[in-house]
């Protein structure tokens, strides 16, 4: 190796090219970045100067009445205290329907995995669609129920054939037929040898399906009917997307000095919109650089063709 | 309980099948679960795809409705919307194709060539980040962001001096917004995968294309490229193989009245004459379509891949 030779020799069209590589990442990163910044910097802007455009990038004349407005609002507390439930018990519901399945498959002395996994493999390229599972929920007793949110996701194909792979790949067997011949069961076996060792996965998995819960509105716009059982996203689905600001999201619950610093309801929606966008995401986008790198594992156990 | 045949034959017969099973039978009781789910939640709605055929009621159920054949497709195929809805799924996914998927490999290649600092670092963690916003929130920001009286797109492209469009009330930018914030949302994310396999590059090969005098360019090109083209064949046959499954939840979210035209794709209206509309057998047929031409597509595509690279799902 002499690398002060091949610098020397390299260097302009190298030098270029690196400039070239890093201006486009710089380009990426503020891209990416601005957006954000700017909706946190005008979630504690006045909404006057937003809307005027004069907010560009730092906060200016900052105010917290978009978060007051947001804690003063019933039906945005419903809603995280109903997807804090269903986070919570879908997840919980996930992982024990996952994770036994997962290393069951997993198990090369299991006959007719084969048969269990082809089952499984073909729901991800073919399905029912929407009407047919919709007559199957509403034939369950499904329809305006906390079921319906938790029981038909309660399996993620995906993440099946991740925990598979690992438990394929990390766990190893001769350790499992130590333990079996020590006249350990599967189920103890599972429980006291696999399941210790495999603190990576679960965490994946939790992570995986709840943030998938976390963010889902769909099955909730398709079998809720009650509004007081919307999750967050459905009530964020009505103020930001369909904008419904009634009297219930913004006028009834400001105060008298609010209601005075606000010159029309226009502002008032504006201001709240930047506010609730930063309060549903902050949970994920605050724990997410300390779990980033348990993503990124996930991926990457998935990539590695189970 | 069968170990009271201690026999040398029954010894010979240890790994029967009868006992196979019987020795892990725990693990029957580990996949019930999930296989009672794949079957109420999987295989219980394919079985009631047979109602595209007949005329669905739901007083009758699936089983006892009256057939009627393919006349919901022909009412389907012969609709005035029909070309429209086509044009407009395949035309969102090939733009999002086109557009969407050579970016995170591009982005990809760019992080491996970066050093390994804190400037790296931090553009992943940034670039990673878009993908947990909800759709829901994802919607909401490009409303906001593309509001006419004060989105701050708007404002820029006003400061920059070009006449903002009215990007979603008119038509023509509806597939360009849709197709922009899916870009900015996922081509960090995508980027992982790709990663993945280039960290699997023999740096030999690195060592002696620099000794041969091979560019930096040159050596992404021909060593770092060729090593991912798998991964990329795999991902594009996936993507490929759900073209008329376009971000159903997210052009929902984002369709009007005005921009109808050029946003109704075959999910959202199966969606909405399915649930909306209550129109059952209809949309179920409508749906089934849409699956067909999936599978189709995806077969298609991964046997053309099995052709041309080598490489494929199956």
């Amino acid at each position: 190796m002499n690398p002060a030779n091949s610098a020397i020799k390299a260097s302009k069209g190298d030098k270029i090219f690196m400039f070239i590589v890093y201006l486009f990442l710089a380009i990426a990163l503020v891209v990416v970045l601005y957006p954000l910044i700017y909706i946190l910097s005008a979630s504690i802007s006045s909404p006057k100067l937003v809307n005027a455009g004069e907010m560009w990038l730092l906060p200016k004349g900052i105010t917290w009445d978009g978060y007051t407005l947001v804690f003063q609002n019933s039906k945005i507390w419903s809603g995280y205290l109903n997807t804090i439930i269903y986070t919570v018990l879908g997840t919980a519901l996930n992982l024990v329907v996952t994770l036994p399945a997962a290393y069951a498959l997993s198990r090369s002395d299991f006959v007719g995995r084969t048969f269990f996994v082809i089952i499984i493999l073909v729901t991800m390229f073919f399905n029912g669609g929407l009407v047919p599972t919709y007559l199957v929920v509403k034939d369950l007793h499904l329809i305006n129920t906390m079921g319906a949110l938790i029981l038909p996701v309660a399996v993620s194909v995906w993440n099946l054939i991740v925990a598979r792979t690992f438990f394929q790949t990390t766990i190893p067997r001769e350790l499992q037929e130590a333990a079996q011949i020590d006249g350990c069961t599967n189920l103890r076996l599972f429980t006291r040898v696999v399941l210790p060792l495999s603190f990576p996965i679960i965490a994946v998995m939790a992570l995986f399906y709840g943030v998938a819960h976390w963010n889902s509105y769909l099955p909730s716009l398709l079998y809720l009917n009650d509004a007081a059982k919307y999750p967050l996203q459905m009530v964020l689905r009505q103020i930001l997307v369909l904008q419904e600001m009634t009297a219930e999201t913004t006028g009834a619950a400001i105060s008298g000095d609010i209601a005075k610093a606000m010159n029309s309801k226009a502002e008032t929606a504006s201001l709240l919109k930047y506010a609730v966008i930063v309060v549903s995401t902050l949970p994920i986008i605050a724990v997410y650089p300390f779990l980033q790198r348990y993503f990124v594992q996930g991926v990457m156990i998935g990539s590695v063709k189970g | 309980m069968d170990g009271s045949l201690p026999l040398p034959t029954k010894l010979a017969e240890r790994a029967s099948l009868g006992k196979r099973i019987w020795r892990n039978w725990e693990l029957y009781l580990f996949v019930a679960p999930a296989l009672i789910y794949f079957i109420l939640f999987h295989y219980l709605p394919m079985y009631g795809i047979q109602i595209a055929f007949k005329n669905f009621m739901p007083a009758k159920g699936v089983m006892d409705s009256p057939w009627v054949g393919f006349a919901h497709f022909e009412r389907f195929f012969h609709s005035y919307y029909f070309w429209d809805l086509i044009w407009n799924t395949f035309g969102i996914s090939l733009y999002a194709l086109a557009v969407g998927f050579p970016l995170p490999i591009i982005l990809a290649l760019a992080f491996n060539e970066a050093k390994n600092g804190l400037f790296k670092k931090s553009v992943q963690t940034v670039t990673y980040a878009p993908h947990f916003i909800s759709v829901v929130v994802m919607a909401g920001m490009i409303i906001t962001f593309l509001s006419p009286s004060s989105g701050i797109i708007i404002k820029i492209l006003e400061w920059v001096g070009i006449d903002a469009p009215q990007f979603l009330t008119d038509p023509r930018w509806f597939k360009t917004v849709y197709v922009l914030s899916e870009v900015w949302q996922s081509a960090g994310w995508g980027t992982i995968i790709y990663l993945a396999a280039l960290a699997g590059v023999d740096p030999q090969l690195h060592e002696a294309a620099i000794v041969d005098g091979a560019s930096r360019f040159k050596r992404v090109l021909h060593i770092n490229l060729p090593t991912i083209v798998p991964t990329i064949t795999i991902m594009l046959i996936l993507n490929m193989g759900n073209i008329l499954g376009v971000g159903f939840e997210k052009i929902l979210l984002l369709q009007n009245s005005l921009n109808m035209e050029s946003s109704d794709v075959i999910s959202t209206f199966v969606y909405r004459t399915g649930l909306v509309d209550a129109q059952y057998s209809f949309s179920t047929a409508v749906g089934l379509f849409n699956s067909v031409i999936n599978a189709i597509l995806l077969i298609l595509v991964n046997r053309i891949a099995k052709r041309t690279s080598e490489t494929s799902l199956w």
